[in-house]
């Protein structure tokens, strides 16, 4: 209603047309594809429309794919959120080192899922460093094996994700006004009882975005489930599976049917943390940065 | 609770947040120094340090895994989807910065949405698509795929940026006559100009370590150096594992040259929350 009477009196704002290359862009790179895709998984090679889908859901290695990435992703994600949680907090406090452990702990970011498989490989391989450490000073004696299995996909889905998770979390708690501890400070509230009342529920939803991100990274997790898992079997994730349909069967079909499934598993979570996120949440406080 | 008694579980914490932090950091640090031990290594089986030292395995992996095409192609790659994602994310970030219009929420959806879904998700359909058109297997079905999440990162950057500058220094630019295009040229661009440095450095530096949609679109000759080298470990059975890790070190110097410029001009945790902040509430 205001709008059309906003357009019947001034004349067209030509500043949105700036908008639209990156509408259009997105359209038809992001949402065609993804229509495209979804209308070719009800396009299956024999069988009705759900055919890709049953095939998948009756499947022994098709659909335990789910678990099996649900079983790496989420203890990952939340490995890194639950560590970078207190770390950000304890580097909230603005110090000469801030910001060198700031970038020591963002470098790894830049390493990229393929490194860091060929470097674990190297380093937690049952000859390397690590290991050879760990028998020589008789901590440990057994065979050590952290490669070639799902400790390997674990740990290097830890080393990619937990410094964007710190990064990410990092922002949002410099981002909460200090005066508010330090008004509850001098109501009495120790460091612990802070961080309980003031920090967490501010926090909320700034964690819940952080774990949908971290998660997103984990749950596609692609390069180190087979260069440093085991790609046959107890790391035989789900993006796995899609690429065997498209690029080794050529069953493009199957494949999109299993991207559909990926983003719709992808969804469920995302949801499931938003909703946890609202029975937190208590209202807006103002405290932004300055 | 008795302050002895609370003093010494702060100290134990602190002491435990350090601990994990260091470990964390002295693992990932060996990690690395294990690659670059590697990939300067004559042989190395199984002991501490390898036999005797030679720099023949960087030669070997330029020669090997013709780095000097592949390199090219990264180069070419990773300029345009940044030269082109400002192109597209600039004026896109203006118009959501500074105008509100129906839609505009549904807008900031179909923006966000690239960055909340698994590259594999869209990746597979955008490769069939593009292997309809023909594209995939050259290098633009690659510069195409990258931009994705490429321009949706810049507008998501800059639109915080855009609405940091007081209004009236355009309106000052219109005053005296200037066009859109005059005002964009030399008023706002120079303001702009850190942040357009900050998102160009942070698209960068991702799309070089961006694996999955290149993986998916690129053909034999549109490789980026990420590709190529999870090729070359994939087959790592066929060559010497040195070699690999010496491609590995390659990779990581061009990635690391690039964050630490990046971080020279960017802080990190400035920027990531001035993103988060000013699009939802906007």
């Amino acid at each position: 209603m205001t709008q059309a009477h906003a357009l019947a009196r001034a004349p067209f704002d030509r500043t949105l047309l700036l908008v639209v290359p990156a509408a259009a862009f997105m359209l038809l790179l992001f949402i065609y594809p993804f229509l495209y895709g979804l209308g070719l998984s009800f396009e299956p090679k024999e069988g009705g429309a759900l055919g890709n889908y049953s095939h998948f859901f009756t499947t022994d290695n098709l659909w335990p794919t789910i678990w099996t990435t649900l079983r790496l992703a989420l203890p990952a994600t939340l490995i890194n959120v639950g560590l970078a949680l207190p770390i950000a907090y304890k580097m909230r406090i603005k110090t000469r080192y801030q910001r060198w452990i700031t970038t020591i702990l963002v470098v790894p970011i830049t390493l990229g899922t393929v490194l860091i498989a060929e470097g674990a490989l190297t380093y937690f391989g049952p000859k390397g460093w690590l290991s050879q450490t760990l028998q020589l000073s008789h901590i440990y004696d057994g065979p050590i094996r952290l490669t070639h299995n799902y400790w390997g996909v674990l740990i290097s889905l830890v080393i990619s994700g937990f410094p964007f998770a710190f990064l990410l979390i990092l922002s949002y708690i410099t981002g909460i006004d200090p005066v508010l501890a330090r008004a509850a400070a001098t109501l009495g509230a120790d460091p612990a009882a802070q961080f309980r009342h003031i920090y967490l529920p501010l926090l909320a939803p700034g964690l819940a975005m952080c774990f949908c991100l971290a998660f997103v990274q984990a749950f596609s997790v692609f390069p180190s489930a087979v260069l440093l898992g085991s790609p046959a079997g107890p790391t035989r994730v789900i993006s796995i599976a899609a690429y065997e349909a498209a690029f080794e069967q050529y069953d493009y079909s199957l494949a999109s049917a299993i991207a559909m499934i990926m983003g719709f598993v992808q969804l469920l979570i995302v949801a499931a943390v938003l909703g946890l996120r609202n029975l937190f949440y208590r209202g807006p406080v103002v405290g932004g940065k300055g | 609770m008795n302050p002895g008694v609370r003093a010494w579980l702060d100290r134990a914490w602190r002491g435990l947040l350090l601990g994990t932090m260091t470990l964390f950091v002295v693992n990932v640090a060996l990690m690395i120094a294990a690659v670059a031990t590697s990939s300067f290594a004559r042989r190395w089986l199984g002991t501490w340090f390898p036999e005797g030292w030679t720099t023949n395995w960087y030669t070997a992996a330029w020669k090997e895994f013709q780095l000097d095409s592949v390199l090219w192609v990264t180069v070419e790659v990773v300029f345009a989807v940044v030269l082109l994602a400002l192109v597209i994310g600039v004026p896109a970030a203006y118009t959501l910065a500074r105008r509100n219009f129906l839609g505009k929420r549904a807008l900031m959806l179909l923006f966000l949405l690239p960055l909340m879904v698994p590259p594999i998700t869209y990746g597979i359909p955008l490769a069939t698509v593009l292997y309809k058109a023909q594209l995939a297997g050259t290098i633009y079905g690659v510069i195409l795929a990258n931009l994705i999440p490429a321009a949706p990162f810049v507008i998501l950057v800059m639109t915080p940026f855009i609405e940091q500058i007081d209004p009236n220094l355009e309106s000052a630019a219109r005053v005296f006559g200037a066009n859109t295009a005059r005002m964009f040229w030399h008023v706002l661009v120079p303001l702009l100009a850190p942040g357009i440095l900050a998102a160009s450095l942070l698209v960068l530096v991702r799309t070089i370590a961006l694996f999955e949609l290149t993986f998916l679109t690129a053909g034999p000759d549109s490789q980026t150096l990420v590709v190529a080298l999870y090729y070359a470990v994939f087959a790592a059975g066929v060559r010497a594992p040195q070699s690999v890790d010496a491609m590995a070190m390659i990779y990581m110097i061009v990635t690391l040259v690039w964050l630490l410029i990046a971080l020279r001009f960017v802080n990190p945790t400035q920027l990531v929350s001035r993103v988060k902040e000013q699009p939802l509430t906007a």
